[in-house]
Order: C-alpha cells, then structure tokens, then sequence
C-alpha cells in the first residue's frame, strides 16, 4: 500500500541552501513586510544586526528543498491530487542572515488516518554555517480519500 | 512588551493584488498552477486562483511581530491550519487575542479572516519581549 507507516522515522538527505540578499528582499516584498532589517544592510546594522534579516517565514524558502525530497519520496507515497497543506508550525532559535548557509534535514514524524482522511506529518531541522539551528519546522499535509 | 490577557492585538488589514501570487510563487518557489494559472484553478472548481496558505501565515507573522513592536526575533513559535481558501482581491483580516502571559512570554490566539471565512484558525504565536 502506497504511504506505508513503515517509513515513519525516516530522515532525508540534509539540504544546502544559501541566503542571498536579492532573494531576502524579494520575498519580503511579495509577504508585504516593510521594516527596513528586511531591505537595507545599514538600517540592519544600525538596529544592531550583522547583515539584512530573514523575515521569520523566510523559513519556507531555505527549508524547500529538503521538504520537496521528503514530499515527493515514492515511499512515502502522497497522491499529490488529493493533497492540501493542513497545517504548520515554526519554532524560530538563531535569526538567519544574508549570506548564511542553512542546511535543513526532514523527517517523517508520523502518517495516520482518520474517517477518508490521510495525514502526512514531517519534521524539519534547520541550522546555519555555526552549526545553530535557526528553526524547526513541522509540516502537515492532509489526503482526501478517493 | 506589555501585555495583558484578553488583550487584542492591532488588526492587519491586507488586499493582496491579483499578481500577488504570482510573486509569492516567485519568492517560495512554489509554482503550483492552482495559485496562478486561472484555468488550472476552473479546472478543479475554483472561481479563480488562490493564494498560498504559507503566504497568509507570512501575514499572520507579520501582524504578531508588529505587536510585539517590530523586532523579527520577538516570534519564537507559529502554529497555523489552514482551514480554508483564500483569494486575491478580497480583503484578508489577522485578528489575535492574548491568551496567557508568563516570565515574558506571550500566547496570541491569532487568526486570518476572509469574506467571514476563516482561513486561518486555531493559530498560536508565542511572543517573546
């Protein structure tokens, strides 16, 4: 059966991404923020950052790479047709920065059912080049039954 | 930070544009077609395309930090469903609730609402001074 629980506990390959300061700033635009942390590196140091800040769910974008491998993983077994984004969580440590590399590892926490509904649960780990983890992200994602 | 439970935070009213999800598919990487292909969308019964849902937590984030007066690092914790659909053009309402106070810490029961639908429930920030 596809979506077997025996891959409950499975970890994936850990995910590089580097932050870069255009793609801070697009996103911050697309989200509507405007605290100038988010754009300006001098209006970030002058508020006592070392380089322009993340926005907190900036998280999605550094943490994409590794949920699409844990999404997409046959074993795992989602019908993507069926499939909406139930529910998220973050839990934020260290800010992240331009110029910081994050690596991020997913996991699958849990999968169940409940009446025609499939819940796929995963965990996120992320940390930056100091080895600080940054956020943990936890990722619900819920099948309609056919 | 001051707060006090039972306290509500300052309303975030946002009307996202009918291209804003073609740029917060741009700024995520998420391309799925039902967020900016209108064809896409008819073609699973939906009137037009949505919006991410991981765009509306961005403004539920953004309406808890601006509470607790701006600072990035002030959100330690985000918890959202998504429990509904929602659409450009049509005005999103971020509304939160002091739950509890605690050595500095701050529970917001937080919610986005569109059109009366609440398309974000049962969300919790906590907020820290």
């Amino acid at each position: 059966m596809a979506g077997d629980t025996t891959v409950v506990g499975k970890s994936f390959e850990p995910f590089e991404y580097e932050v870069g300061r255009e793609k801070i700033r697009e996103y911050a635009h697309a989200v509507g923020e405007t605290n100038p942390v988010h754009f300006d590196p001098q209006a970030a140091r002058e508020a006592g950052f070392r380089a322009v800040v993340a926005p907190p769910m900036f998280a999605v974008v550094y943490c994409g790479g590794a949920m699409a491998t844990a999404l997409l993983d046959p074993a795992v077994g989602m019908n993507f047709a069926m499939v909406a984004h139930g529910g998220q969580e973050f839990a934020w440590s260290d800010l992240v920065y331009a110029g910081d590399t994050i690596t991020t590892t997913a996991s699958v926490r849990d999968i169940s059912a409940r009446d025609s509904l499939k819940f796929f649960v995963f965990d996120s780990v992320s940390v930056n080049q100091d080895g600080l983890e940054v956020v943990r992200g936890t990722w619900t994602n819920i099948e309609r039954g056919v | 930070m001051d707060m006090r439970p039972g306290e509500q935070l300052p309303e975030l009213r946002v009307t996202p544009d009918r291209y804003l999800p073609h740029r917060y598919a741009g700024a995520s990487g998420d391309f799925n077609p039902i967020h900016i292909d209108p064809e896409a969308a008819k073609q699973v019964g939906l009137s037009s395309t949505i919006l991410h849902g991981l765009y509306t937590m961005a403004l539920v984030a953004r309406a808890n930090v601006a509470a607790a007066g701006g600072d990035p690092r002030a959100l330690r914790r985000l918890a959202v469903e998504f429990r509904g659909m929602g659409f450009p053009e049509k005005e999103i309402v971020v509304r939160g609730t002091v739950r509890e106070t605690s050595d500095g810490r701050v529970l917001i029961d937080t919610e986005a609402e569109q059109d009366g639908d609440r398309i974000v429930r049962n969300a919790v920030a906590e907020l820290a001074g």
